[in-house]
């Protein structure tokens, strides 16, 4: 790990504009991305601001009947709240589906969100990677692409998001509340949260520099039944596949938004109308367009076989 | 609120000073901002049943109680623990007076080499405790009813600590007999 100096934030706007002033400076919350990128100098700011003792660790009911959700609030917080278990059950599912016990009571809402791809190439720092050193090429492409995404990927980047919980929020229209270095504050929707790749894929989200997550507002409960279905190498602990966050009505209308398969969570509303004809057709239509290799053109079945047991799954009596 | 020199040279080795409890113990330490919680038990207070194994927050050798909650002791700064309250395997009980579940590790012969054993133990009190607390895992049926301590959450809820001699088993049974006394 390189050397950085400490401090511990006060509030967030301080933290939003420390950010911005110091140079090469960094937030830290949970630090179970972080930490362990620093270690491997993947990461390596000068500066760590510590966020963790802001008071952004509540799950709060909205005037509009949502949830607003802390950026401090653990992974373990969010998945046991009983608001979040009731009636955004497909959150809760997705949390508890992703990482290991010790990781999730520390890892956070917004760290979460921000958190870095798991692709191998960005991890091995001999190899070339536009992310890590942009301008410096793919490695990944041409490599080993049995994890990495089919769709949403450019000539400069087929990395995937890792989140599972992201996939869930997306499907739930969630929208992330920030404060920037000059104490303004926004909203942004989670669908616009996540950049694709093209030539930049070193800029990840729309957050500006500084600025800072403070929660994440859920919009009022659409009820339906809520399924998070993760297919992946081993029962526990592993990265998806493919994932797919559900929630089906009982008309059969509905949502659907898919992990593992590109570099944000991937939804695509036109595909949701196709969901009364089955999980074929909404998955033709979710993944127009996918550029996948050879080695992970069976994660396109796959998108489709896992709807078809998610479909299955929330048509089942509860 | 506490500051290190931002005005450091660039590259330089920065200290900060922090204050917390391990295993009851008050502990004041000034350590350099890059150590882990792991390094600062094991390096800096010689508490070393705390286990060094992938260090990357993968094998959970290094679990150790923060506040009651686990968590990987190898991906957290020790500067970010000021008047935090750490149990360590130490802390959960001693050769004469051991932990229940230490006492059923030994029972039900959960470990070969005993290299991932402090981190499964810590772990394992812990597993008890959230179920206790009514927090869900990926295998809970019911996310509106309280998840039981059965065999499939035990083993769930333990995927974060890895054991190489492969006795999971043996862990499973003596968390199963801890369980039991428990409820």
């Amino acid at each position: 790990m390189k050397p950085f100096t400490f401090e511990r934030a006060t509030t967030p706007a301080a933290a939003a504009a420390t950010a911005a002033n110091v140079p090469n400076a960094k937030f830290i919350a949970g630090g179970t991305n972080l930490l362990d990128l620093m270690k491997l100098q993947i990461e390596t700011p000068a500066h760590i601001i510590d966020l963790t003792k802001l008071d952004l660790d509540r799950i709060e009911d909205t005037s509009d009947g949502g949830l607003r959700i802390g950026a401090l609030v653990t992974n373990t917080n969010l998945a046991a709240n009983g608001r979040v278990r009731r009636e955004y059950g497909v959150l809760s599912r997705a949390v508890v589906a992703g990482a290991s016990g010790q990781l999730r009571n520390k890892a956070t809402t917004a760290g979460n969100l921000v958190q870095r791809t798991r692709c191998p190439y960005f991890y091995d720092t001999n190899q070339p990677c536009n992310k890590r050193r942009p301008g410096s090429g793919c490695a990944a492409i041409g490599g080993v692409t049995r994890q990495l995404a089919v769709i949403g990927v450019s000539d400069a980047c087929i990395a995937t998001n890792p989140s599972d919980m992201s996939i869930a929020m997306r499907a739930l229209d969630a929208t992330v509340e920030t404060v920037k270095p000059d104490g303004s504050t926004r909203a942004i929707p989670i669908a616009d949260f996540h950049h694709l790749p093209g030539a930049t894929p070193h800029i990840e989200t729309a957050l500006a520099p500084g600025e800072l997550i403070t929660s994440v507002k859920l919009p009022k409960p659409v009820g339906g039944k809520h399924v998070y279905r993760k297919v992946r190498d081993r029962a526990s602990y592993a990265f998806a596949l493919v994932s797919v966050a559900a929630i089906v009505q009982p008309d059969g209308s509905g949502r659907v938004a898919v992990g593992g398969i590109a570099p944000k969570p991937w939804r695509i509303e036109a595909a949701e109308t196709e969901l009364p004809r089955g999980a074929k057709a909404v998955a033709t239509r979710l993944l127009d367009g996918a550029k996948p290799t050879s080695e992970n053109a069976f994660k396109l079945r796959l998108v489709e076989r896992t709807l078809a047991a998610v479909l299955a799954d929330a048509k089942a009596p509860a | 609120m506490m500051n290190t020199d931002v005005a450091n040279p660039p590259g330089a080795v920065s200290m900060a000073p922090v204050s917390f409890e391990v295993n009851g113990k008050r502990c004041e330490l000034v350590l350099d901002t890059r150590t882990t919680l792991l390094d600062a038990l094991r390096e800096h207070l010689q508490l070393t049943g705390t286990k060094k194994g992938c260090d990357h927050g993968q094998c959970g050798a290094c679990t150790v109680l923060v506040n009651g909650i686990r968590i990987n002791s190898c991906l957290t700064l020790a500067v970010m623990h000021e008047d935090d309250g750490i149990t360590t395997i130490e802390g959960l009980g001693t050769p004469d007076d051991l932990h229940p579940m230490q006492a059923a590790f030994i029972k039900h012969d959960g470990f070969q080499c005993g290299y991932c054993t402090p981190g499964q133990i810590c772990s394992a009190v812990a597993v008890l405790g959230e179920i206790e607390a009514d927090v869900p895992s990926h295998v809970t049926g019911d996310l509106t009813a309280r998840a039981e301590a059965s065999d499939a959450e035990l083993r769930e809820r333990m995927s974060g600590n890895i054991c190489r001699c492969g006795a999971y088993s043996n862990i499973l049974e003596a968390m199963r007999e801890v369980a039991g006394e428990s409820a």
